[in-house]
């Protein structure tokens, strides 16, 4: 889009909105998410040449309706009668349009859409981006994308998923999944945003921007503000993450004034309300170990006590191997690395040839001054990787123990 | 979501006659098994991209140091081994592109047998598992 961040902001926020109306009064999620994309452009066009409407979101309802109608008035006379009688009805109030937001939340990440097609139908009928900048996201064709929104919109329209906020008594479960798929997308960008792959960190913004929103609208909820704090945490590191070439720099060799102060001040305002709130849930955890390692100065002024017993509760929450496989980290720290490999025997049936046992065995080895077996680890990992950046990183590690 | 790279190469699976003494029909059943399957990959928002390659009697071999690249043809090693052709799918899991391999080397010959087609299952690097959820590393 080329209507400048204002506009482009405004859209994005306004579409999830006009979507829930579009989508409940025609009662055609398809139809309508086509009618809204119609209506964007529309706006992302005009609005820079003739100034912003006093009604911005009243415009997109109109001219969404619009292309509705266009459709259904070739299909139905007396539909197109029905909806424009509809449409007379008086504008939803602020209440309302929160709950269309989350409605389309709801429905874009409803349990029976596989993640990858939540997450893109998300991106497309919340987050507002164009198929071209989902699918670029994700270093896929345009096509290949546009085939997997237009599947998982089919996938809901066949389970017959009545377009409706859900019920109370399944509210939490389904809030879960929004949570996680937030999460995924969050992850997503984060996990791959060095070197050539930067320019997806977009998809982490538009993460943030959602998770922002879910909180606006649920502030009273403790997981979703924990949430909001662990991508914010995570997200003030970003630019101390990456070497000038990408190559991936680990936490304990960042250098910390490149941390994003703002951010980490947010995040941990956001985490301390919600903590006191009650309810501690697995995403004010990972928040509160988040913030131990961003409050800490300098490396060595690392809480690792207390990151350890965090790590103990996100244990016994999760039954996550991955969790545990951090808590070794933190009872090296701790205790040393002799405690910290015995931890990982446990795992190995668990993790049994997944890289990220071997690169933190490498690291306790290293740690205890056993270069030989940590060089071997360092190995090991890196053949086993998916990242190309971890490959390079743990690749250097051996090669720089091995120079001795 | 992960990619992958599937990749065939001249090993002929259970049928050593060579396609050009099918019949036509034969190859026909063929050619439109892969169609098929290439439409079924794009239709569910799956293929990223897919090729088949020119036969080995067209490849060269590009070596340069610090003059002037050196071109032959070849490489001459055993015909079997080369690369004939390959797609690239982007999916949920290993197993997803182990179930689309098992397609691939299921593809019909002579009296609609399948072929049995060694397929080779690569995954493309790209994001790490779990970043997110390992701060440390």
């Amino acid at each position: 889009m080329t209507a400048g961040p204002h506009i482009e902001g405004l859209l994005r926020e306004l579409a999830p909105q006009v979507l829930g109306v579009l989508a409940r009064r025609f009662g055609d999620f398809d139809a309508a998410e086509d009618a809204v994309q119609e209506a964007l452009l529309a706006a992302a066009t005009r609005w820079p040449v003739d100034g912003v409407p006093d009604n911005p979101r009243g415009w997109l309802l109109q001219t969404g309706s619009r292309k509705l109608l266009d459709q259904v008035r070739s299909e139905q006379a007396r539909r197109r009668r029905e909806t424009l009688a509809a449409l007379r009805e008086a504008p939803a109030g602020a209440a309302q349009e929160h709950d269309d937001t989350l409605t389309v939340l709801f429905l874009c990440c409803h349990p029976a859409l596989t993640p990858a097609s939540a997450i893109a139908l998300t991106l497309r009928a919340v987050g507002g981006l164009s198929t071209a900048e989902i699918a670029n996201a994700f270093l896929v064709p345009e096509a290949t994308m546009a085939q997997r929104i237009s599947r998982a919109k089919q996938r809901i329209k066949a389970s017959r998923v009545p377009f409706r906020a859900p019920e109370r008594s399944e509210w939490a479960p389904r809030l879960r999944s929004v949570l996680h798929v937030l999460y995924l997308i969050f992850n997503e960008g984060y996990a791959s945003s060095t070197g050539a792959e930067l320019h997806r960190t977009e998809l982490s913004g538009e993460a943030i921007r959602l998770t922002r929103t879910v909180n606006r609208m649920l502030p009273d909820d403790s997981e979703v503000a924990g949430l909001l704090a662990l991508m914010l945490l995570t997200d003030a590191r970003r630019s101390a993450r990456a070497g000038p070439d990408g190559q991936l720099i680990p936490l304990d060799e960042q250098d910390r004034t490149l941390w994003d102060r703002r951010l980490i001040g947010e995040g941990i305002a956001l985490l301390d309300a919600a903590v006191a709130r009650g309810a501690v849930g697995e995403y004010q955890l990972q928040a509160a170990i988040a913030a131990l390692h961003d409050r800490a100065g300098r490396v060595q002024d690392t809480d690792w006590p207390q990151i350890l017993a965090l790590y103990g509760l996100l244990e016994r929450m999760t039954g996550n191997p991955v969790v545990t496989l951090n808590r070794a980290i933190a009872v090296a720290m701790v205790h040393g690395p002799a405690d910290g490999l015995k931890l990982l025997e446990t795992l190995d049936a668990r993790l049994a040839g997944h890289y990220r046992l071997d690169a933190v065995r490498g690291h306790f080895h290293e740690m205890a001054g056993e270069f030989a077996a940590a060089v071997r680890h360092y190995t090991a990992a890196a053949a086993r990787t998916t990242s190309g950046p971890e490959q390079r990183y743990l690749t250097t590690r051996a090669a720089r123990l091995q120079a001795g | 979501m992960a990619k992958y790279l599937l990749i065939v190469d001249y090993r002929p699976g259970v049928v050593e006659t060579p396609m050009e003494q099918w019949a036509p029909a034969e190859i026909k059943a063929h050619m439109d098994y892969y169609t098929a399957l290439n439409q079924e990959l794009t239709d569910s928002g799956e293929l990223v991209d897919g090729y088949a390659l020119t036969r080995p009697e067209l490849a060269k071999e590009v070596t340069a140091g610090a003059g002037a690249p050196v071109v032959t043809d070849g490489p001459f090693v055993e015909f079997k081994e080369m690369l004939a052709g390959f797609q690239v799918v982007d999916v949920e899991s290993q197993e997803r592109a182990i179930e689309i391999a098992a397609l691939v080397s299921r593809v019909p010959g002579p009296g609609g047998v399948p072929l049995e087609q060694p397929i080779s299952v690569r995954r493309v690097m790209g994001a790490s598992d779990f970043a997110l959820l390992t701060p440390e590393l």
